[in-house]
């Protein structure tokens, strides 16, 4: 086993542990969609409505919440993260070793990866055993999207950890792009129930693309249909991270 | 410019002590020749390779400790040397690394909830995890209290022990003269001095200073029973406080047997001789502030 392999492996499972031991960062990736999904569950039930084309409050909800979890690893965990890294000292500890910076990076986002899809999972299982969730789509199809969308968000957290020197400025900016977005796009709330032009406005935002995409495929329509939504999250992944990895610096 | 031509050579198996007082460019040197700071200048070469360019060679290497760091404060003692270990091709056994460091019994707590004195020592195992070859020690002992910094300072000597060659930072002047093999002092960026601590002091003409209170009799001290002692220069008598000075090996114990022929009794008697702090002051015409390091 190569050095960098096993370093990345070892890297990958403590920061694991590390995210699990935050308190506060695992319940937002595995407890707080399924609280949020079991209250508007209770509240709405999930009958079939003609306002969400035919299918009920739970359905729509676990694609738009699923883009939900990827803003939260990939934004609200991951950039404050890095920035505190940074800023006390840590990085520059790594940067004393023989592992380079791609090692770090790969363990940082598979964790997030793994602990997204986690809170995925808990998310589809809660869904459809107690609401019957309904999936009409294509596994691999929405796999895909989901994937496109975990590295297009992760590559956003890395830029803006790049850019944000400390850990007060990091958590605050996230603050302020994460929740106007999360509740914009559709993420959060059913993107039917806001008015015109915040729908409108909400399109500057990547999470509304994401949301669009996933929940499309969700309900078995075509890849064809999503094209501007799919070059949305590749523009935002090629940029994140071509100028991420220009920009990133141990200390 | 923080740091201006300075130029030094290490030796293999030794303990080299960049001493000076805050900012005087220690940090800087150090940091350029760990590779972590690109010098404008000049030309560094660690174990005969360049730390900039042969990146992943020289870390290999060499240890780090470095002055301003942390680890994740929720990671745990053993998962920090875990970790490190598997950075490196050959590591040591870290659980004997932290036997010998005395963190054993501290394997299972978080770097958060370490007192000062062990986070250094968990530094120092990380540093040592690779059985590097060159050890960079950057201000070690700066916040810790006294009985930590004399564990640390044995800790130094083991290494030195184990056959590596030690780079150490301070500006603790004690710390320099206790530890090292050889030392440089810097001032203002510039080396003004490089010499072993005993060598220094040496060249230094400095006056040795002792001082006793004069136990005796009724009537007051007479200086001129000890200023004819070889190597006096001055003596000062304030009541029964005597202050001698002068220069010479014997100058403490001519002084005693004068005394004790002129059948006066003394106590506290005490002797300063010159220390590297003297050698600071000599050189550069500057104090170096005590009230962080002195004791």
């Amino acid at each position: 086993m190569s050095q960098s392999l096993r370093a990345f492996r070892k890297l990958a499972w403590v920061e694991m542990k590390l995210y699990l031991r935050e308190s506060i960062a695992t319940f937002f990736t595995l407890g707080f969609p399924m609280m949020l999904l079991l209250m508007f569950g209770s509240i709405y039930g999930n009958k079939p409505t003609p306002i969400f084309g035919g299918y009920g409050t739970v359905d729509v909800s676990v694609p738009s919440y699923a883009t939900m979890i990827i803003g939260t690893t990939g934004l609200m965990s991951l950039v404050p993260t890095i920035a505190s890294y940074r800023e006390r000292g840590i990085l520059r500890r790594f940067s004393t070793t023989p592992i380079g910076p791609m090692v770090f990076l790969a363990a940082e986002v598979s964790v997030l990866f793994v602990m997204t899809v986690a809170g995925m999972a808990l998310l589809v299982a809660t869904a459809k055993v107690v609401y019957g969730l309904r999936f009409m789509g294509n596994v691999l199809s929405v796999g895909a999207a989901f994937v496109l969308t975990c590295l297009s968000f992760y590559s956003l957290g890395f830029l803006m950890s790049a850019l944000l020197p400390t850990y007060r400025t990091a958590s605050t900016v996230t603050m302020v792009v994460f929740y106007p977005m999360l509740f914009m796009s559709g993420a959060g709330i059913p993107r039917e129930l806001l008015p015109a032009w915040m729908r409108k406005a909400a399109e500057i935002f990547p999470m509304t693309h994401a949301v669009t995409l996933l929940k499309g495929l969700w309900f078995g329509e075509p890849w064809s249909k999503f094209g501007r939504e799919v070059a949305m999250l590749t523009a935002v992944l090629v940029v994140g991270t071509v100028a991420s990895s220009r920009l990133f610096r141990w200390d | 410019m923080a740091v201006d031509d300075v130029s030094l050579q290490v030796r293999v198996g030794e303990i080299f002590t960049l001493v000076g007082p805050n900012g005087a460019g220690k940090t800087t040197t150090i940091e350029c020749m760990e590779g972590l700071r690109t010098p404008d200048s000049g030309s560094i070469r660690v174990l005969g390779l360049d730390p900039r360019k042969d990146k992943r060679q020289v870390r290999s290497r060499v240890g780090m400790q470095l002055q301003e760091s942390a680890l994740q404060p929720h990671m745990k003692v053993w998962e920090a040397c875990d970790l490190f270990s598997s950075f490196y091709p050959r590591p040591v056994d870290w659980q004997a690394l932290l036997d010998r460091l005395g963190l054993s019994e501290k394997r299972d707590t978080v770097f958060a909830k370490l007192s000062g004195g062990q986070k250094q020592r968990l530094y120092v195992a990380l540093a040592l995890v690779n059985d590097p070859e060159v050890v960079f020690l950057d201000e070690l002992t700066t916040g810790l209290d006294p009985q930590a910094r004399h564990a640390i300072w044995d800790l130094v000597l083991e290494i030195k022990k184990r056959g590596k060659t030690v780079l150490l930072t301070t500006h603790y002047m004690e710390e320099a003269a206790r530890l090292s093999d050889r030392v440089a002092i810097l001032d203002a960026g510039k080396i003004v001095a490089l010499d072993s601590p005993d060598n220094l002091v040496k060249d230094l003409t400095a006056e040795e200073r002792m001082t006793f209170a004069a136990v005796s009799s009724l009537e007051p001290f007479q200086p001129a029973l000890v200023r004819s002692v070889p190597g006096v220069t001055r003596v000062e008598a304030d009541g029964d406080k005597v202050a001698v000075y002068g220069t010479g090996e014997s100058l403490v114990a001519g002084v005693v047997g004068a005394l004790s022929s002129a059948g006066v009794k003394f106590t506290d008697l005490r002797s300063e001789r010159p220390s590297l702090e003297d050698v600071f002051l000599a050189r550069t015409g500057k104090r170096i502030r005590r009230e962080e390091g002195g004791r």
